[in-house]
């Protein structure tokens, strides 16, 4: 079953973070991408630009109206996303559950084509 | 040479390295010993004879050529790791020259290309030790002879995941001390059980692919009836092997009809049967009335008879709805689990009223196995608006909607829901 993981993040917890913690949880990223790439479960993996980067666009009157910013005040913004082919939910939990010292993690389920008859 | 022809004598040498993969692997692991290594250049062949064969023609001995190509490849693997080896280590060079000569291909090989040795790939594919994703992938290559491209374009994934997928399946098969060999009598049965469900589970994954016709995905459908018809020849004589290749072709020639061009689902009942295959309801028929003719029935016997009861009415309102409950009660004590009685619950309102299927229902909210199982409400809701309770089937297929993974299902509820309460 095919699954993203949206992680989410601080980047004021982040920047606070002392450089052997930033290191210590990067690690742990790379250890749980290096155990998917070589099992066959993952199929990719993003990092996003800091939110400051964001450009949002609205509709306003019909026309499309383009802001800088995120949208929304929320803390945490979306860092990351993986794609992740595996074997059930329980797994893909599995896999996302070391990473959220400091993030917060979704899993979502990605839809697919296929369907049964009715 | 017209494209069409290209076309043809491309499709007939496919067809052929197909059919000469397991062989080919058989023969190597025969003389080499190991699994994995074997695979690889077998693979490696099967790839050179894909572009060599259709500009040089089929070798007059296309399975000798083969054989001859991968031991060569592995020779070559065998002797580098080797010289790797003695770089490394003074011991490794106590090596006997003759470990590194490949054994020519010989006329008692002619003997052995009798033997048939998918079953036995079959079971090594469909090790216990692997996940059922992993079965499937390892299926497809070692036996099915599909590249590990085309397997990736099948199940929507890069070649890389799909590459790492196929080497680690073949890791934890040696780690798991998997052996190219029958498994003992004593676990004959339960493995021959996991090669069946894994070439269900295949054929599944192809025939829910509603999106149109891909000319690069391969039909996992069509290789799974293909594998099934190689267990079913060299099983003639096991009813459930019979079941199993019946359900997929009764089921596969309805396949025509159940869904329309733009991937929206037709629901069984509103299906042109004139669409469906006759000739696989036939082949399919007539599987099934043999293989219950030998006694008491396992699980695909009687889903395999339950499909072909759907697939001999005329008309939908033909169907008779009587025998298809005896069946599910039948199904319900040799294979019980929630999904049967989700569609128990149907037959049952078929036969007694929608009021009957829906008290068969109730328990199953309780059950962990369906929770948040988009089926169980999509059921309810058709039961609950043939009873008549509109507002709580519209509220049903809304939810159903929202658990269901399959955008084309997601449709037709959500259509089903604002057809109910707009």
């Amino acid at each position: 079953m095919k699954y993203v993981v949206l992680i989410y993040s601080n980047p004021r917890t982040w920047e606070t973070l002392p450089q052997a913690e930033r290191e210590r949880v990067l690690g742990i990223h790379d250890r749980l991408l290096g155990e998917m790439r070589e099992s066959g479960e993952l199929i990719r993996v993003d990092g996003l630009t800091d939110p400051t980067t964001t450009k949002t666009i609205r509709s306003h009157d019909g026309l499309p109206v383009v802001s800088d910013g995120p949208f929304g005040e929320a803390k945490e913004h979306l860092a990351g996303v993986w794609a992740i082919d595996v074997e059930s939910l329980e797994r893909a939990i599995e896999i996302a559950a070391p990473i959220t010292d400091y993030d917060v993690v979704e899993i979502r389920g990605l839809m697919d084509l296929s369907g049964y008859e009715m | 040479m017209t494209a069409d022809r290209a076309a043809v004598r491309d499709a007939e040498i496919e067809g052929l390295l197909r059919e000469l993969a397991p062989q080919v692997l058989g023969a190597l692991i025969r003389r080499f010993g190991t699994f994995d290594t074997a695979e690889d250049a077998v693979q490696e062949a099967l790839l050179a004879a894909a572009v060599q064969w259709p500009a040089d023609g089929i070798p007059d001995n296309p399975r000798g050529w083969l054989v001859t190509v991968a031991a060569r490849r592995l020779t070559d693997q065998l002797r580098s790791d080797v010289s790797r080896h003695r770089r490394e280590t003074a011991a490794a060079a106590l090596l006997p020259p003759e470990a590194l000569v490949v054994p020519a291909v010989t006329e008692s090989d002619e003997a052995e290309a009798r033997t048939d040795d998918t079953l036995t790939l079959l079971f090594l594919c469909c090790h216990p030790a692997l996940s059922p994703p992993s079965q499937m992938a390892l299926t497809l290559r070692a036996v099915g002879g599909l590249t590990t491209e085309q397997i990736a374009r099948a199940f929507l994934v890069p070649d890389a995941t799909m590459g790492q997928r196929i080497s680690r399946a073949k890791q934890t098969i040696r780690a798991a001390g998997g052996r190219f060999e029958r498994p003992p009598e004593a676990e004959l049965a339960g493995r021959l059980q996991v090669v069946l469900q894994v070439l269900y589970l295949i054929f599944n994954e192809g025939y829910t692919a509603t999106s149109g016709p891909d000319l690069h995905r391969p039909d996992l459908t069509a290789e799974a009836i293909r594998l099934a018809r190689d267990v079913h020849r060299l099983l003639p004589g096991d009813p459930e092997v019979s079941g199993l290749l019946a359900l997929m072709l009764l089921t596969d020639a309805r396949r025509p009809a159940r869904a329309l061009a733009d991937g929206s689902l037709v629901p069984l009942d509103r299906q042109d049967r004139s669409r469906w295959s006759r000739a696989m309801i036939d082949e399919g028929t007539a599987l099934i009335t043999a293989a219950l003719a030998r006694g008491p029935a396992g699980p695909y016997q009687v889903q395999a008879a339950i499909a072909a009861i759907h697939d001999e009415a005329p008309r939908a309102e033909d169907t008779d709805w009587g025998q298809i409950l005896v069946l599910y009660e039948t199904l319900d004590v040799v294979a019980p689990n929630p999904m049967v009685t989700l569609n128990r619950a149907v037959a049952v309102a078929m036969v007694r009223g929608p009021r009957a299927g829906l008290e068969l229902l109730a328990p199953l909210d309780a059950d962990a196995r369906m929770a948040g199982h988009h089926r169980l409400h999509a059921v309810r809701a058709h039961l609950l608006e043939r009873a008549g309770d509109i507002a709580a089937a519209t509220a049903e297929y809304r939810t159903a909607a929202r658990l269901t993974t399959s955008l084309p299902e997601r449709r037709y509820l959500e259509t089903q829901a604002a057809r109910l309460g707009g």
